[in-house]
């Protein structure tokens, strides 16, 4: 068991192989003789797509599973981690996608838990939360020892998360997709503190799929495919373009959306108020407008009501006061089925849970709307031959990879599901489409095809709401950008008018005219 | 109704409310223990009529309280291990596991009890210690300090879970593995072993708790002694919000009122005594409907861990 005091020592791992790994999950094969190596005083990037076996390659360095075949050399030792905590001893640590904290516990709890103490069986909080303190100062990371995690923001967490690993004295540190839940200025914060760490010696490993941030922080790539190595260059000599191409097989261009032919009004939202899951108040008064033939992004960081504003719209979630309004009728207070009739249609942000049923099929899942459809029916029995028939022609249309109609959803990838949902929610042809999180935890190839198909439902003159946490995507599809904070639209800029660090300060409070005055040295993409 | 408020049979009722407290703390916070672990152990109420059964048998057979005490904490083990291996090892449906683990509770000590002892005797239990000084004060003495060992245990117990829970390594593991398992396993600590840990202490207590009903408050046994006090005890630490202080507060509250109404039999106040049974029962409904608590309740209660899902 490593002991508090280990961390003052100085990195002492210069190298870490992982040689012909080989790890299988039923009917996956997750990886297949993956090479991957890792020096002190580097940042090494995992780069591809979601399924690629970035996440499986690097659980069996952190010692969650263990490799089917295939060699871990520390220093040309070869090692057998059984469990993360002979990980842990050897010097790695980890800082998970989803964070690893324990969120009724304080920061020095969570520190010091699995840790020995320096009076044990009792706790020795204040000397943990001294030590956190030195930690901080050395790297820059400023947390408060004695805060509960859930009083912390994402990027605090996240803090909290990386001091775990140092105090464990962890010299190579994975980080998986550490940006995804950050606005920009706290990536420009998290790259800050990598490059101190790397500074001292450590070896990072950065697992993403986001290019520019790879271009950005690491000096080595290595691309993983379906599970296999496709390459590794040095970042200085590699472009983007050819990233992409080894991470997709293919070349993707990018998208250059004409412009936008706008029409009536037809979503609007008037001062809109609504309670969130936990009771407080999560809209605060949202006024919005979305136009036939036009997309509207929403952007900001996760919990500031976007999730709250797509049920209220949808009528999952009761408003407390204001309106909605569907081509000028009052939707406020309408059942679901009135605005499905009104022309609306929902893709929502957690797929499995509002969008489909797992269990069900392919085809039972593009009925589960309109099942009642007189079409599809023949007196009160279904009519399955012109189901499976529509059924044929939707997949086909969609692109959906599915072995069969009647494959149960479960079995299909995350890109294909999504795919699906699109294809029940756009062939109706809806007036307005509220889009949440469309493309979140898809593929590039299936990520590319969606864009397609709301620019192609934009430029038919359906009234888009897209919400996205995903700034490229917002700057990409958006005509307009809405962004949002603590239950508040703070400002509504065109494509062109802000910079992503602009967009970025809106999305931590500042207004839209500070904002749009601060002059950021560079424009990312 | 004037002789219900005399000072002799409030002091009678706050007596007798101590002494009845005792089980319920035993087995509450015994579950504290599996709950914050992440464990839900239905089947407190089946451990403990298995270690009243046995703490009775052993000491109407050796004569030796103390040895009926340790057999009760060994078979309440024995079951806490088995509610562990389905619930942890075989990640078992917990509610369920734990229903069937208090029917197996129940039928087997019926059993026993049918065959090995027959009809019920009256054993000669923990007796009465008074704490010198202390018992002396007028009213506070008796009602406090003229109790039998496991009456001081129980209460002694709730500081002890406290500082446990709160100021060790071992209660920061438990929580944290209640809380976010994952979390705790990414840190190289054991998951299965703690909630083994945590079950098999708690079954250990509930074991205490049904003795502490044998040889201590009535001295004997007869089929289902224990009619369901063992799930009031889990209600109890819903009650008490996964906190020793919420459970002892819970505790005295319900044997406050379990000994109200057992004054009111013995007083001979003229209502159903059926209506004056039911009386904690209401009440476990009533409080637990306006007191329930989840901000504290362990957010992986009732969930088996499995590495890699997430």
């Amino acid at each position: 068991m490593a002991t508090a005091g280990q961390f003052t020592q100085l990195p002492r791992i210069r190298r870490i192989e992982m040689r012909e790994i080989v790890k299988r999950f039923p009917g996956v094969l997750a990886n297949s003789k993956v090479n991957f190596d890792i020096n002190a005083g580097e940042v090494h990037a995992l780069l591809g797509e979601n399924g690629a076996g970035k996440s499986t390659l690097m659980r069996q360095l952190y010692g969650l599973y263990r490799p089917d075949e295939g060699q871990i050399l520390i220093d040309g030792q070869a090692v057998e981690f059984h469990s993360p905590a002979d990980a842990i001893r050897a010097g790695i640590g980890m800082i998970h996608q989803h964070f690893m904290l324990v969120p009724t516990l304080t920061v020095a709890q969570n520190v010091a838990l699995g840790l020995k103490s320096s009076r044990e069986p009792l706790l020795d909080l204040d000397r943990v939360s001294a030590r956190i303190s030195e930690l901080s100062q050395a790297y820059g990371l400023k947390v408060d020892p004695s805060a509960y995690i859930w009083q912390l923001s994402v990027g605090e967490q996240q803090r909290v998360e990386i001091i775990k690993a140092l105090y464990r004295g962890a010299s190579v540190i994975i980080l998986d997709e550490p940006t995804a839940v950050l606005t920009p200025q706290e990536v420009n914060d998290l790259f800050a503190t990598l490059k101190r760490m790397v500074g001292e010696g450590h070896g990072l490993v950065f697992i993403s799929h986001k290019l520019h941030e790879v271009m950005e922080i690491s000096d080595r790539v290595t691309v993983l495919r379906d599970g296999q190595t496709i390459g590794v260059r040095r970042t200085k000599e590699v472009t983007r373009d050819e990233l992409v191409k080894m991470m997709v097989g293919r070349e993707v261009k990018p998208l250059s959306p004409q412009p936008a032919k706008v029409g009536a009004v037809r979503l609007e939202v008037k001062d809109l108020h609504a309670m969130g899951d936990r009771g407080t108040e999560m809209l605060r008064g949202v006024n919005l407008q979305v136009h036939a033939g036009e997309i509207v992004g929403v952007a900001g960081v996760s919990g500031n009501g976007q999730r709250e504003l797509a049920e209220c719209l949808t009528g999952l979630r009761k408003a407390t006061h204001g309106q909605i309004l569907i081509n000028g009728e009052d939707m406020t207070h309408a059942p679901l089925l009135k605005r499905m009739a009104a022309g609306q249609a929902y893709i929502p942000e957690e797929r499995m849970r509002d969008g489909a049923i797992r269990e069900f099929s392919v085809q039972e899942n593009l009925f589960l709307r309109d099942h009642s459809a007189p079409q599809y029916r023949r007196g009160v029995f279904l009519d399955f031959s012109r189901m499976a028939a529509r059924t044929r022609q939707m997949v086909d249309e969609f692109n959906v990879k599915t072995p069969r109609l009647d494959t149960p959803l479960k079995n299909l990838s995350g890109g294909n599901i999504q795919k699906l949902i699109l294809a029940r929610e756009l062939s109706r042809k809806p007036m307005v489409l509220i889009a949440a999180q469309p493309t979140r935890g898809v593929d590039i190839g299936a990520t590319e095809y969606i864009h397609k198909r709301l620019l192609e439902q934009r430029a038919a003159g359906t009234a888009i709401l897209l919400i996205s946490e995903d700034l490229d995507e917002i700057r990409t599809l958006s005509d307009r950008i809405a962004v949002m904070y603590e239950g508040r639209i703070t400002g509504i800029v065109e494509r062109d008018q802000a910079t992503v660090e602009q967009i970025g300060l809106m999305m931590a409070g500042i207004s839209k005219e500070e904002a749009l005055q601060h002059h950021s040295a560079a424009e990312h993409s | 109704m004037t002789e219900i408020l005399s000072a002799a049979v409030i002091v009678g009722i706050l007596t007798s409310a101590i002494r009845l407290a005792t089980p319920y703390l035993f087995a509450s916070i015994g579950e504290a223990f599996a709950q914050t672990s992440g464990v839900l152990n239905l089947g407190v109420d089946g451990i403990m009529l298995m270690g009243a059964f046995s703490a009775f048998y052993v000491t109407l057979h050796t004569g030796n309280v103390w040895l009926g005490a340790l057999a009760a904490m060994a078979v309440g083990l024995l079951m806490g291990l088995l509610m562990s291996l389905i619930s942890v090892t075989f990640k078992a449906e917990q509610g369920i596991s734990g229903i069937g683990l208090y029917m197996f509770g129940l039928g087997l000590s019926s059993l026993l009890f049918k065959v090995l002892v027959g009809t019920v005797y009256t054993i000669s239990g923990f007796p009465v210690v008074k704490i010198p000084f202390l018992s002396q004060i007028p009213y506070i003495g008796q009602i406090f300090f003229q109790h039998s060992l496991p009456v001081y245990a129980a209460f002694l117990l709730v500081p002890l879970a406290w500082w446990l829970l709160d100021k060790t390594t071992w209660g920061l593991k438990i929580k944290s593995v209640g809380q976010n398992p994952a979390a705790a396993d990414s840190l190289g600590v054991n998951v299965d072993r703690v909630r083994y840990f945590s079950v098999c202490l708690g079954a250990v207590l509930a074991g205490l708790a049904g003795a502490s009903l044998s040889t201590a408050l009535v001295n004997l046994f007869q089929e289902n002694l224990t009619a369901g006090l063992g799930f009031i005890a889990v209600a109890l630490v819903y009650f008490g919000g996964w906190r020793p202080l919420g459970i002892l507060t819970g505790a005295l509250l319900f044997s406050v009122v379990n000994a109200f109404q057992l004054w009111l039999q013995v007083l001979g106040v003229n209502i159903q005594s059926d209506v004056a049974v039911m009386l904690p029962y209401l009440l476990t409904i009533a409080v637990l409907a306006f007191s329930m608590n989840r901000v504290r309740q362990p957010a992986a209660l009732n969930k088996p861990f499995e590495r890699g899902e997430n």
